[in-house]
């Protein structure tokens, strides 16, 4: 870094910077907050019951199709959630955003969870369908490694004394995944593809029938607007708790 | 360039002086491959048949082994601020200590696996695709590993956790090296997995002493 960028104090109220006055995204914060929980939680809601009471079952899958009305959300949100944590990252490394950091550290573990309803409901789902719990199938290993790569970096952002440490290093960590997260993606697929005939894949054609596929978009809409309203509680949560810790140390260094 | 070569040196130097320690993952690499016949059974066809993965899995856990120790005795002494100051890029001295780390670790561990693979009785046609298979993998995981160790540098329990970080990353690598000398053995060509290989490599080389550079700036800031 040159004199020059040192000279010049960053100006507020540009660009992303202005969102960096913990106040001024604590007021805009709570005000998009309501706008996306409640229609988030009323359309998942409102896909789940229709996923699950209206669509008709499947020709060949019957009713264990109806699974799908969590499962896709959850990969989409997995994956997507994966890829919010980079963009977090970048913006965090190139900026010094302190929300940026925030977010990441935040996004992490509802990604990971996602990650693990999609492992978890694609199990389930795989039990009647391909009569294993648990089949190396190319997109089930890739959002394994996916869920491996989200616990690595939940890890790491908390294994330093000083948070900014852990900032930082996570954020290096997440853009390396995100460069191998696509080769990690296709060299399962071909492994798979090396190792065993794709006889075990989902009955899915691309295109499903729309009865079936409202409520899965329903849900989808539902899932991601919800996905976006845990993180930015979590978000006012971490930033408030900050706050309040700055003002217990200040209390602290008063009293002594 | 000159303070690359002065790092490489100095590792090598001490790696040399300390051939216990430098003679660990070579061993660690034989003791847990005699594990899997014992818990296996010694059916040549069944070894035979899973020996590329097995040889593959425990070098790239026996390469593991020196990485927490590769920048964290010098953060400690403060001689990583020092080289930090001198002037060499600190992605420079990242691609220093991953040359060191592959010449070190990843070579004896290539020489080391094709007796091993032999013991597991692999065919013989899949010797050489294992071998190149190894060379090119273990030399992308010295690359990562190298970027994973200067990211967790300073972290509580670093050692914990190097191999949850690296191991993800380097599935690429291993699907393709027991791939090749999976098809090698078989009788079929290796020589697609073998350029893949080439080319998670050629991705390594530049982007992992960045990140590994940019991790150390921020352990030394």
């Amino acid at each position: 870094m040159d004199a020059g960028t040192l000279a010049t104090t960053p100006r507020s109220g540009r660009g992303l910077h202005r969102f960096a006055n913990p106040g001024r995204f604590l007021r805009l914060a709570s005000r998009v907050q309501p706008f996306l929980t409640w229609p988030g939680l009323a359309l998942l809601l409102i896909g789940l019951y229709a996923g699950l009471f209206i669509a008709p079952p499947d020709y060949q899958q019957h009713d264990a199709m109806r699974i799908m009305y969590v499962h896709v959300p959850a990969a989409i949100l997995a994956e997507t959630g994966y890829w919010a944590l980079a963009a977090a990252s970048l913006v965090s490394l190139v900026w010094r955003h302190p929300l940026a950091d925030l977010a990441a550290k935040e996004i992490g573990p509802v990604g990971a969870g996602c990650a693990l309803l999609c492992l978890a409901s694609g199990s389930l789902w795989g039990k009647p369908m391909w009569g294993a719990w648990w089949v190396w199938d190319a997109r089930l290993t890739s959002v394994l490694v996916l869920f491996f790569l989200y616990i690595g970096h939940i890890l790491v952002i908390r294994a330093f004394d000083d948070p900014e440490r852990g900032y930082r290093a996570a954020a290096i960590l997440a853009l390396i995944g995100a460069i191998d997260l696509p080769i990690i993606k296709y060299s399962v697929v071909w492994w798979n593809t090396l190792h065993q005939p794709a006889s075990l894949t989902l009955t899915g054609s691309p295109t499903i029938a729309w009865p079936m596929l409202w409520p899965l978009l329903l849900c989808i809409v539902g899932a991601s607007l919800c996905f976006g309203a845990v993180v930015t509680a979590r978000l006012r949560a971490a930033v408030m708790e900050r706050r309040i810790a700055t003002l217990l140390r200040a209390q602290a260094e008063q009293a002594g | 360039m000159s303070g690359f070569f002065a790092t490489f040196r100095r590792e090598l130097r001490l790696a040399l002086r300390f051939g216990g320690d430098t003679a660990g993952p070579l061993l660690f690499l034989f003791v847990t491959g005699a594990l899997f016949p014992l818990a296996i059974g010694p059916g040549p066809s069944t070894l035979g048949r899973i020996a590329p993965g097995v040889v593959w899995v425990c070098a790239l856990l026996a390469a593991l082994l020196p990485l927490e120790r590769l920048f964290a005795a010098d953060y400690e002494d403060g001689s990583l601020d020092l080289l930090l100051v001198s002037g060499v890029p600190a992605s420079l001295v990242a691609l220093a200590k991953a040359c060191a780390h592959w010449l070190v670790t990843g070579l004896p561990l290539l020489v080391g696996a094709v007796p091993l693979a032999v013991m597991l009785r692999l065919p013989d046609a899949g010797l050489p695709a294992l071998a190149l298979g190894l060379a090119l993998g273990t030399a992308s995981l010295s690359l990562l590993g190298t970027a994973a160790a200067a990211v967790v540098l300073g972290a509580r329990r670093a050692g914990v956790l190097l191999p949850i970080l690296v191991l993800p990353l380097v599935t690429p690598v291993l699907i393709f090296g027991a791939a090749a000398a999976d098809s090698a053995a078989a009788g079929l060509p290796a020589q697609a997995n073998l350029l893949l290989l080439g080319a998670v490599f050629a991705a390594c080389v530049p982007l992992c002493p960045l990140a590994a550079g940019a991790g150390l700036r921020a352990a030394t800031d």
